[in-house]
């Protein structure tokens, strides 16, 4: 049963467990019909003018020997030109570019202002992938075995293939079971000149090297093509798949130049009970966001300057952990400081077949403004507030819920009345209805 | 785009102003008959509904800038001819400028409108432009400056029925006979899109897809259409129409650009040049 890779999102992964599956670029293809879950799948992008570095991550959970993908590439590999990394250096990429709630609490209205800011930040589960395979003897298909590696715990083939017949004949008789939708897929690849990566997993190697998941697999290589192949991943016919790619490059913010890119709704106040459930929140908000903009837009969750972050959910990367993800013009050891030459964009797509029918084509733009997906919970000062003041912050507490009431409401589409009624569990004291005694302000 | 039309006002326009007595000063403004007013508000509704509804990444003191660029270049390059200053023709270029183009500090926006309305009075060939301000400066700036870039993917579909309506809108009541380029254009890029769909065996969707570019409409109704920068007659423009989508569709598809009908029109802009002097010997003011 083939998989299909494009990633599923790590946000959603963490934030949505329940999250479609997906996998790299390319369709992951498992050999039997081995049930497989895997559900998170990162990729990342160094770009530098035609230079380009992909890491691929995924949560494949199965059997390793069950475990392939095949990529489409635009050049056939060199032995040097792949490797495989670390997946922490991807989680950590993940924290610090995750979309964060942040609070703060309201100070005594009695007293001189002082504010208090604290950042728990959402994290993603870890990453596991899996895999097996081993390469197969060259066909009279048309399929030709341009190099064969193997590289850490994998085994790779690079293949360059007349036709989409010989290639999914290929396949099938190597193990693969491809849907028959990869087929025109993988001959429109065919026609436009791309190679093919097929990864298995070498369980010799694997043994050796241990752990319970598949490490990520990196590529880098030189192409004016500056894209993202979605469409295998599509095959499979599972419906929307979840996609996050963080992107690093020197001048600034990618974008998708077949798609629209928006931005995520961002510093927005919520209320607190969020917090809890911050998860649930920002996997319904997407939903939402995505459905506003008819499946169609890519979204941007995290823009920044590599060297700081602020409020941060992680610390900045350091140069080594940039370098091992393809970062090559970072100097060795230390770490970047504010204005550095790298920026890093966090893109979430959430696709099928018919909202992104063509692969991503994707483009630096020399926008170095700041973005992340932020989200403001506030604390209601709870001391004695029993002053002219206090009676006024009171006033404003209770607009401010039922503002924060409605925004959450419009975001995720939840029920204003559950929302209000979970609000006024956590309203400590304060009568949410905000029916204050009409006798109250008479004489004020 | 179509700045064009500012050197060549339409028939009605041209009627006022020969009426005018010779020695007359010129009024500031064009009569509201000039179908150039329908194509600034087409292109500022299409600029705000940009801003307000789909959220470009752009400051209104980006559209400012370009605008006053434009005029800046129009009023120098005007002064120097010794010509009455006429506001529309840079407001149009500004326009179009806003729609696609991007850049980080704001002075390259000013740049941008300085360039593509600079280059109508510096860069002339038997006493016209040859090249479409607006093209001119969305090919070189971000070929030039890290900061700059083009947007052009920012549409989504509420957008793309926006651009269709303004476009028609201002093309229809400004200027139908310059329909046939627009016409022409999109056709052949259809067909192309399609064509290369069925060589690849790609589903249907995809040359949908593509054809709902706003970058694509923008430049269909706004820019090819520009008439100063397309030859004079009905089969030359629907020839120039079909192999600026021709070249385009090629350094798209090749990688060459992201924008490729833009760059196909300044590659293509020479040979229009000639073409006008070869083929349309009449004297053109300007």
């Amino acid at each position: 049963m083939i998989r299909s890779m494009l990633a599923a999102l790590t946000a959603t992964a963490l934030l949505a467990p329940a999250a479609p599956a997906a996998a790299f670029c390319g369709f992951f293809v498992a050999k039997a019909d081995t049930k497989l879950f895997n559900d998170a799948s990162k990729v990342v992008m160094v770009r530098d003018q035609d230079r380009t570095v992909i890491t691929m991550v995924n949560d494949y959970a199965g059997d390793p020997k069950d475990f392939a993908m095949v990529i489409p590439t635009p050049v056939v590999l060199k032995r040097k030109q792949i490797n495989v990394g670390r997946s922490a250096d991807v989680e950590h990429l993940d924290a610090y570019t995750a979309p964060r709630i942040v609070e703060y609490r309201d100070p005594d209205p009695c007293a001189p202002p002082i504010v208090a800011l604290r950042v728990p930040s959402p994290r993603a589960k870890s990453t596991a992938p899996i895999s097996d395979g081993v390469a197969r003897r060259q066909r009279s298909l048309g399929v030709k075995i341009e190099a064969q590696y193997t590289v850490g715990e994998y085994d790779i083939l690079i293949l360059s293939a007349k036709k989409s017949d010989g290639l999914q004949i290929w396949l099938d008789e190597n193990g693969y079971k491809t849907p028959a939708a990869a087929k025109p897929i993988l001959a429109s690849y065919i026609a436009q000149g791309m190679k093919f990566f097929v990864a298995k997993v070498n369980l010799k190697e694997k043994s050796k090297v241990g752990g319970e998941f598949l490490r990520p697999l990196q590529i880098a290589f030189e192409s004016k093509k500056f894209m993202l192949p979605i469409r295998l991943g599509t095959a499979n016919g599972r419906g929307k798949q979840d996609l996050i790619l963080f992107t690093l490059t020197r001048t600034g913010r990618v974008e998708t130049v077949n798609y629209r890119t928006a931005k995520i709704p961002s510093n927005i106040d919520i209320p607190l009970f969020v917090q809890k459930d911050f998860g649930r929140f920002y996997k319904a908000m997407f939903a939402r966001a995505s459905e506003k903009a008819g499946g169609r837009a890519v979204f941007t969750e995290y823009a920044w300057d590599m060297g700081w972050c602020d409020p941060c959910a992680a610390d900045p990367l350091s140069n080594d952990q940039l370098r091992r993800l393809g970062v090559y013009w970072v100097p060795k050891g230390g770490r970047a400081r504010r204005g550095v030459n790298v920026f890093v964009t966090r893109l979430h797509v959430r696709y099928d077949a018919k909202t992104f029918p063509e692969d991503l084509r994707l483009t630096v733009t020399g926008d170095r403004k700041n973005f992340q997906g932020r989200y403001v919970t506030r604390h209601p000062f709870t001391g004695d507030i029993s002053c002219a003041a206090g009676d006024a912050y009171r006033r404003r507490l209770l607009q401010r819920w039922d503002r924060e009431a409605k925004q959450l409401a419009t975001l995720t589409g939840w029920d204003i009345g559950e929302i209000r009624a979970k609000m006024a569990k956590s309203a400590k004291g304060f009568d949410l209805n905000g029916n204050e005694p009409w006798w109250k302000s008479i004489w004020d | 785009m179509t700045d064009a039309a500012y050197d060549s006002p339409a028939p009605s326009v041209e009627k006022t102003r020969t009426r005018r007595p010779a020695g007359a000063p010129a009024p500031l403004l064009a009569p509201l008959r000039d179908p150039r007013y329908g194509q600034i508000a087409a292109q500022a509704l299409l600029i705000s509904f940009g801003v307000l509804a789909l959220g470009f990444n752009l400051s209104p003191l980006a559209a400012l800038a370009a605008a006053a660029g434009a005029l800046v270049a129009e009023y120098l390059g005007r002064w120097a001819q010794g010509r009455a200053f006429d506001p529309l023709s840079p407001l149009i270029t500004a326009g179009s400028l806003t729609l696609l183009f991007r850049a980080e500090p704001l002075w390259l926006f000013a740049l941008a409108g300085l360039l593509a309305v600079g280059s109508k009075f510096l860069i002339r060939m038997g006493g016209r432009h040859i090249f479409n301000p607006a093209a001119l400066s969305l090919f070189i700036l971000p070929l030039t400056f890290g900061g700059a870039w083009l947007s052009p993917g920012q549409w989504g579909a509420l957008g793309l029925a926006a651009i269709a309506i303004a476009g028609v809108g201002s093309v229809v009541a400004g200027r139908a006979a310059r329909l046939d380029t627009t016409l022409a254009f999109l056709a052949a890029w259809a067909a192309l899109s399609f064509g290369r769909a069925l060589y690849f065996g790609d589903p249907m969707s995809i040359p949908i897809h593509q054809l709902q570019s706003g970058a694509i409409l923008v430049f269909a109704f706004f820019m090819i259409s520009d008439p100063a920068t397309t030859p004079p007659t009905r089969a030359g423009r629907i020839l120039h129409a079909v192999a600026v989508a021709g070249l385009g569709f090629w350094l798209q598809t090749s990688w060459i650009t992201n924008i490729g009908p833009v760059w196909a029109l300044i590659f293509a802009a020479p040979l229009v040049g000639v073409l006008r002097i070869v083929a349309q010997p009449r004297p053109k003011e300007t």
